[in-house]
């Protein structure tokens, strides 16, 4: 089933009659087709949530329609939209064991839906099996760890066999090794359920992980979908290319002269198509070529030595960072000053954007 | 550290423990554990005299005139029937209440004073506005009775007339004056389950009546159960209530209670019988911490099948 939103706008009236009202969602339209697991990108505080909410039907949307497949479920309530939700805090009722947990949508269904107790259970046990929780049926939630929780709410989630699996940042409450093992689990359980998912969360590289395809949203307002690593490659815009990447991109003032791309006095390329004028010129880490003789001239603040990575870092007067790091693999790690360091930079991982609009400039 | 030096630092923290402990410790001996005593050797000596200090010897008669005394069986069952009935209706109602409270928007902070205000007013205040509510006098019926002619039935004296009239007013009144404290813990308990769980109940499309007796209610049992203990105890030890509406006399109106016939022992017909007074403490005593280690055993069976 595949997912369509048409114009889905969310705005939350103020609190006091002073305040402005809060755009949450503003004018949303993509579509997300059948058993893709969709990574929803942005920072806190940009609407995610929101748009899960009206996902799901928990919030009505201002304006707008939600299609599953033909039909619209805009106005139609949670139970009947076939939906499952996992959440942040895994939301399990403390006071019940596992398998009640699990059980609880199913006891909710009514008429020829209703099941008997032991179809109720036998289910239960089928999701428990698939997420590998079925030797802890009687347990309490607070007697688990918070990776196990996270599976039992994911197995609640999917007891119903929902059309559309929806997940509010559920890896945020883990420890680091946890996280990696459960995202893992929730791509392994999507592609044996292929149901289609939607997975909300503000750590770029959860989602570059794990998603097949993956939306940046700012400020209620959609910036990009496309596979992980093309939104990595081809941003659209500065922000969106800010948000992805570890470390960041470095973000320079840079000038365009007789297309030529000039940071402070150092031209760092040519053949730079663009008409003359001051641009942003974002550098990934790994964008940049340790060369004594290297157009970039910056000054060593410092090497970073982080397993297999070695970072440089480094400063330069028209950077608008604190400072820039470029990632170097360490047989080529050769310095041969203390104070300065060159670089060249690869073309492919340097991004041009607009001064004004910070819109992504193709320069080729 | 050698092993001689962690147990000094033990028994100097288990000192230190006592020594912060000693004040509410030495409030508690004087004023609670030493009365006790002294209350249940009272209640054994027989024909004990306050003025000379002296008894004739040791027994259980004290015991067998207490409850061979047919004013405090009447206070025995006035009690009983207090309690019975009044903890649990101010608890559901309080219930209500509260979820009521938690449920409205507007004027939700105005109606939680309202609902306090019981709290912090006199109870002998309340009593006497109960007094002219219900009391049928030559001059007047009373508001109360007004409001029942209205529906065509006949009036009652309520404070001076017939015993389950009495017994009514006092259980309103009794009600009443409590429900003030259980509607605020309540009220908080309610808010304090966080609103994920209904978000979940929600998506699953749980009706409002499973979610409050498989969510709500199991959440806020904790609280419940301490309203209801606490509610058995003050009713238990229920006084000024009765005083408040039939004045000091409570034998004579037959709505005397435990607590009442203790003290009318103690103060009544000058100088009183501290040995009776003190075989009814004990008795009493006795009721309410049965009552108590029965509602604990409840609870928590209650909680650990959950």
């Amino acid at each position: 089933m595949d997912v369509r939103l048409e114009h889905l706008t969310k705005i939350f009236p103020s609190r006091d009659k002073k305040g402005s009202e809060v755009v949450a969602v503003n004018d949303f339209n993509f579509t997300i087709p059948e058993g893709k697991l969709i990574g929803l990108l942005g920072p806190s505080g940009c609407g995610k949530s929101t748009m899960l909410y009206m996902i799901c039907g928990l919030e009505n949307p201002t304006s707008g329609k939600i299609y599953f497949g033909d039909e619209d479920v805009t106005g139609i309530p949670s139970e009947k939209r076939g939906v499952g939700l996992v959440f942040q805090n895994y939301a399990l009722y403390p006071h019940l064991t596992v398998r009640q947990n699990i059980t609880f949508p199913l006891e909710n269904l009514k008429g020829e839906e209703k099941l008997t107790k032991e179809q109720r259970n036998q289910k239960a046990l089928e999701v428990a099996k698939l997420v590998q929780i079925d030797g802890l049926m009687d347990r309490k939630p607070g007697e688990m760890s918070g990776g196990q929780q996270q599976r039992v709410a994911i197995a609640r989630a999917l007891v119903k066999m929902p059309k559309v699996l929806l997940m509010d940042e559920p890896l945020s409450n883990l420890d680091a090794r946890l996280r990696l093992q459960t995202r893992e689990e929730i791509r392994r359980i999507q592609k044996a359920t292929g149901i289609t998912t939607i997975f909300v969360t503000h750590d770029q590289e959860e989602a570059m992980s794990i998603s097949d395809l993956i939306v940046v949203m700012k400020d209620g307002v959609f910036q990009q979908m496309d596979q992980p690593q093309k939104v990595y490659d081809d941003p659209v815009n500065l922000f969106v290319a800010k948000f992805l990447g570890t470390p960041a991109i470095n973000v320079f003032e840079a000038d365009v002269k007789d297309k030529k791309l000039y940071i402070g006095e150092d031209m760092v390329m040519d053949k730079v198509n663009v008409k003359d004028g001051p641009v942003w010129c974002g550098i990934r880490p790994e964008g940049f070529i340790l060369d004594e003789n290297g157009a970039l001239k910056c000054s060593l603040t410092g090497v970073d030595v982080m397993g297999r990575d070695t970072s440089i870092v480094s400063t330069n007067p028209k950077m608008t960072g604190l400072s820039i790091r470029s990632i170097i693999s360490a047989e080529d790690l050769k310095l041969t000053s203390k104070d300065t360091v060159r670089f060249n930079i690869k073309r492919s991982k340097t991004l041009l954007f607009d001064k004004e609009s910070e819109a992504r400039i193709c320069y080729d | 550290m050698t092993k001689s030096g962690v147990r000094k630092e033990g028994i100097k923290g288990t000192l230190t423990g006592w020594l912060y402990l000693a004040p509410a410790l030495a409030f508690l001996i004087f004023f609670m554990v030493y009365p006790l005593i002294d209350v249940f050797i009272y209640s054994f000596e027989e024909g004990y005299n306050s003025a000379s200090q002296t008894y004739f010897g040791i027994g259980g008669y004290n015991y067998s005139y207490v409850l061979r005394d047919p004013y405090f069986l009447q206070a025995v069952k006035n009690t009983f029937i207090l309690v019975i009935f009044t903890v649990p209706i101010s608890t559901v109602l309080s219930l209500l209440i509260a979820l009521a409270l938690n449920s409205i928007d507007k004027l939700r902070k105005l109606f939680q004073t309202v609902y306090f205000l019981p709290y912090v007013t006199n109870t002998l205040a309340v009593g006497l506005v109960f007094m002219i509510l219900f009391r049928k006098t030559p001059y007047t019926d009373g508001l109360i009775n007004l409001l029942i002619k209205a529906f065509g039935m006949s009036p009652v004296d309520f404070i001076e007339g017939p015993y389950w009239a009495k017994m009514l007013v006092l259980c309103i009144y009794v009600i009443w004056i409590v429900m003030p404290f259980k509607i605020l813990i309540l009220t908080s308990a309610l808010a304090s389950v966080n609103p994920v769980y209904y978000k979940a109940a929600r998506i699953d499309g749980t009706s409002k009546p499973r979610i409050f007796f498989r969510i709500t209610l199991p959440m806020i049992s904790p609280m419940i159960f301490y309203l209801v203990i606490t509610g058995f105890i003050g009713a238990f030890k229920a006084y000024s209530d009765a005083v408040a509406i039939f004045g000091v006399d409570l034998n004579a109106s037959g709505m005397n209670t435990m607590v009442g016939y203790v003290y009318d022992m103690l103060y009544g017909d000058g100088g009183g019988y501290p040995s009776y007074a003190s075989a009814a403490a004990i008795i009493l005593f006795a009721i309410v911490l049965t009552i108590t280690v029965i509602n604990l055993i409840v609870s928590r069976k209650t909680s650990a099948k959950g």
